[in-house]
């Protein structure tokens, strides 16, 4: 396939907007302009294999199939689109009768797949198929003095591991790192947020996100950089209930890479969707207008 | 006192679970366990599980059946894949828990009004409806069918906070060719084994 068609899935034009509105910016500053997927649909997420997997398979298989016949690989921001997607591709290929039913249905119903798409996290592209060197050189504001926690979440390293490395990955380090930012020691990078847990079971979803925030501020991190909408907005929301649960501060911008990655490279601040974080970004700014003095 | 037996014979046991399970998660494997414990320590949510994982694999190979669809842990499971990718048998903890999770839901013994099948079920609905899950709905439908829909007044200064910043949309998204989700939808449906 060449060239890249951009899958939102649900967040992104819901609660992740400002993802959205960052990533797109971000690569278009980097030659790779993304046009969104026409008449997509949610990938099922989770819930779906939970419930029914020839129906989860299936609907991503209409994701994949409208891809193919663009002759375009599929972008997923998301990394629960991600991986229900990618997983999804492994299963149609893999030649189990299960699959080649669902392929029969995928034809049956006008939207044929043969296999040929390939699923990536945007954070592949830039750490793979563009040259560190393209990425310094289009850095016009290093995000100097400001100390971040790489955040990387559970399903873009896991289950599959040919992205990088399941427990201590390092490519969005690396990337921050271009930027210009100081770059923490974030042992709980890959530490799960709880995903959905969240919304269902407060008691887990508070405690999974405290053991987060509190070892990025050990870290002595200004902010965590997230590659996921989940893992972005449990970080976010939960801070007020954590800060009265035990007792302690846990106020923490939690940023998406595309803002950061962006506003490095000289995009306007105001075309990066920061305006839509809760938490305030004070902090942040006054950090690197010192560059980074403390 | 009631004298009752506390401790499972054969026969109490479903002799045909593995097998079963095996077949439906497509993680032959399962056997090999060694009882290590490796998932167990590295599950984020074991300290909230009634079984932990690796007493979840011992008890599918042992055929208890009942006890292991109707826990908790199955659904506890956040399928963050760290226990898969670590097991050194290559168990496929993560992928058998999804099994598990079909398997209670089929079989009707989850717990009631439990939160996380609801969940999974009400987003699945929505899909299947509008081929778009709406954030908001969601969680209206969540609470109305699982917890207290008086929680739903706590949720409100976080509402006004996404109400706020734009991230909060009102509408529900569909897809167009709705007709070829239904029709995908309906053929696979009919398929089902």
């Amino acid at each position: 396939m060449s060239g890249y068609v951009y899958y939102p899935g649900c967040s992104m034009k819901g609660n992740a907007r400002h993802y959205e509105e960052s990533i797109l910016p971000l690569f278009k500053e980097i030659g790779l302009p993304l046009t969104e997927l026409e008449d997509w649909n949610c990938c099922g997420a989770t819930a779906y294999f939970s419930v029914d997997e020839t129906m989860a398979a299936s609907i991503c298989g209409r994701n994949l199939s409208l891809a193919e016949q663009l002759g375009k690989d599929i972008i997923a921001p998301c990394a629960g689109c991600f991986l229900t997607l990618k997983k999804s591709n492994a299963f149609l290929a893999g030649g189990e009768p299960k699959a080649a039913r669902i392929l029969e249905h995928l034809k049956a119903a006008g939207c044929e797949y043969h296999g040929t798409v390939t699923v990536q996290h945007p954070l592949q592209v830039l750490s793979r198929d563009i040259p560190p060197e393209t990425i310094t050189a289009k850095i016009k504001r290093p995000l100097s003095g400001l100390r971040v926690a790489c955040y990387y979440g559970c399903q873009l390293v896991r289950p599959f591991t040919d992205v990088d490395d399941p427990d201590y990955p390092m490519m969005l380090d690396v990337l921050m790192g271009l930027a210009g930012a100081t770059v923490t020691n974030f042992e709980a990078k890959t530490r799960c947020c709880g995903g959905s847990l969240t919304g269902t079971i407060e008691e887990v979803g508070l405690r999974l996100n405290y053991i987060l925030l509190k070892e990025a501020k050990r870290k002595g991190a200004d902010c965590v950089v997230t590659i996921c909408p989940l893992c972005q907005f449990n970080l976010e929301v939960t801070q007020g209930k954590i800060a009265r649960k035990y007792h302690e501060d846990v106020a923490m911008p939690i940023l998406y890479f595309s803002q950061l990655l962006g506003l490095a490279m000289g995009i306007p601040k105001e075309d990066l969707g920061f305006s839509r974080s809760i938490v305030p970004l004070g902090g942040v700014w006054a950090r690197m207008a010192n560059g980074g003095k403390r | 006192m009631k004298i009752q037996r506390k401790i499972a014979y054969e026969e109490d046991l479903d002799s045909t679970f593995l097998e079963e399970i095996i077949r439906t998660s497509g993680c032959t494997d399962i056997d090999g366990c060694l009882q290590c414990g490796t998932c167990s320590s590295s599950c984020p949510m074991s300290a909230y599980m009634d079984f932990s994982p690796r007493k979840i694999i011992g008890m599918i190979k042992s055929g208890f059946k009942d006890e292991v669809l109707k826990s908790f842990t199955i659904w506890l499971c956040p399928s963050c894949y760290t226990c898969q990718v670590r097991c050194p048998a290559r168990i496929k903890i993560t992928d058998i828990m999804y099994a598990l999770k079909r398997k209670a839901i089929e079989e009707k013994v989850y717990p009631s009004r439990f939160s996380i099948p609801i969940l999974d079920r009400e987003m699945s609905r929505l899909i299947a409806k509008h081929g778009r899950n709406s954030e908001l709905k969601l969680i209206l439908r969540l609470y109305l069918k699982s917890l207290n829909p008086l929680g739903l007044l706590k949720m409100a200064p976080l509402g006004l906070k996404l109400m706020r910043t734009g991230r909060m949309s009102l509408r529900q998204e569909s897809i167009k060719n709705k007709k070829q989700l239904s029709a995908l939808m309906n053929s696979a449906k009919e398929s089902h084994p």
